[in-house]
């Protein structure tokens, strides 16, 4: 392995084993979308919902720092000198190194595209970690059984307000479906697999997504009828999160998630 | 907040608490419908553990009395203290009561 030299406050320079890459690409999908619903903080449609969406902020960043310092973990087991905390993977690494899918890191739109977006993510978040509860690492698979207690409130609430607002005004309607049509070809990267994680795969290590591809469209179907929204799957999809080529979007979020950590590195409270 | 707060109906929530028996008002918050009405409830008054289950009940649907009566509905019970049942021995061989 190549000597790594690492700057006070710049990036890390992560050497991604399959496992980690699989840490951080679920770890990265759970801040991005957490901060994306930070930034509803005092601007929800009602003061009800300004708490709903920080709550589910919430349980995302908590679902991150696990995954963060799990990766910190495996990292520093390899090679302790790193001294890797979860903060190294949130604050020092730029988009490139970024594992999210793209779906997370759209922007919020108006609010019928932030519950559309959503549904998308909760309805596999909720699949996935389901599916991981029978994963061979203990810790994974307490974690799994965390997260898909608060995911699966996650995928209600977000299809409780598609539904509604798809069957609502003619006006959030439009929205509705707007946001459906924008977003659905950004699903299916949810179900890429890494060649390279095959082999964890086949050991129970980790669950593959692909196996639930079938699962979620019926869920995001159902979903879709009661809301009255049509619903026309693309035959091509969105790529490339999951290998760090990201939209413009991901820099200007992470300018703001990081920059005090880059501006003053190991600043506490 | 945006401008345009939408016009929702009113909603009052009850809690009941882990060792509570039973249910006890906690506030009241503004939603479309019930199951939305159920959600914001649970967003807002059970971020700390405070609930094991949940009613909501529509604002309107609540018959209150009316301040103006309180002379007449509730002064005449302050008087009534033999009502109150401290005026009774509880034998020892009764035990806890």
């Amino acid at each position: 392995m190549s000597a790594i030299c690492e700057v006070p406050g710049g990036n890390i320079a992560v050497a991604e084993t399959p496992m980690l890459r699989w840490v951080l690409a679920y770890a990265d999908d759970a801040l991005i979308l957490g901060h994306r619903l930070s930034e509803w903080c005092s601007r929800a449609p009602s003061m009800e919902e300004d708490m709903a969406l920080a709550n589910l902020g919430l349980d995302l960043l908590g679902q991150a720092r696990f995954l963060y310092s799990h990766a910190a973990t495996l990292e520093n087991a390899a090679q302790p000198a790193l001294e890797r905390s979860e903060d190294d993977y949130a604050y020092r690494r730029d988009a490139p190194q970024f594992r999210n899918a793209l779906l997370v890191e759209q922007p919020n739109g108006d609010f019928a595209a932030t519950m559309v977006r959503h549904m998308l993510y909760a309805s596999f978040a909720d699949l996935y970690w389901r599916a991981s509860l029978a994963v061979s690492d203990p810790a994974i698979a307490a974690f799994a059984a965390r997260s898909e207690k608060e995911i699966a409130y996650h995928e209600r609430h977000a299809a409780d307000w598609v539904i509604r607002l798809g069957d609502g005004t003619a006006e959030s309607r439009r929205r509705a479906q707007s946001a459906l049509d924008g977003l659905l070809a950004f699903a299916d990267e949810l179900f890429e697999t890494e060649a390279d994680q095959l082999p964890l795969m086949a050991a129970g290590a980790i669950i593959d997504p692909a196996r639930l591809r079938d699962a979620y469209r019926h869920r995001i179907e159902q979903i879709c009828a009661r809301a009255t929204l049509s619903l026309a799957w693309p035959r091509w999809h969105q790529s490339g999160g999951r290998q760090g080529r990201h939209g413009e979007h991901l820099g200007h979020l992470l300018a703001e998630l990081q920059f005090l950590p880059r501006a003053y590195p190991g600043a506490s409270w | 907040m945006a401008e345009a707060t939408p016009d929702y109906p009113l909603w009052e929530v009850f809690l009941r608490s882990r060792n509570g028996l039973a249910h006890k008002h906690a506030g009241s918050l503004h939603a479309p419908d019930a199951t939305l009405a159920l959600a914001a409830a649970r967003d807002l008054f059970t971020r700390r553990g405070e609930a094991i289950s949940i009613w909501v009940v529509p604002s309107h649907a609540i018959i209150a009395s009316d301040p103006d009566d309180q002379a007449m509905l509730f002064e005449p019970a302050e008087s009534k203290i033999y009502r109150h049942p401290s005026f009774y021995t509880v034998p020892d061989d009764v035990g806890h009561m």
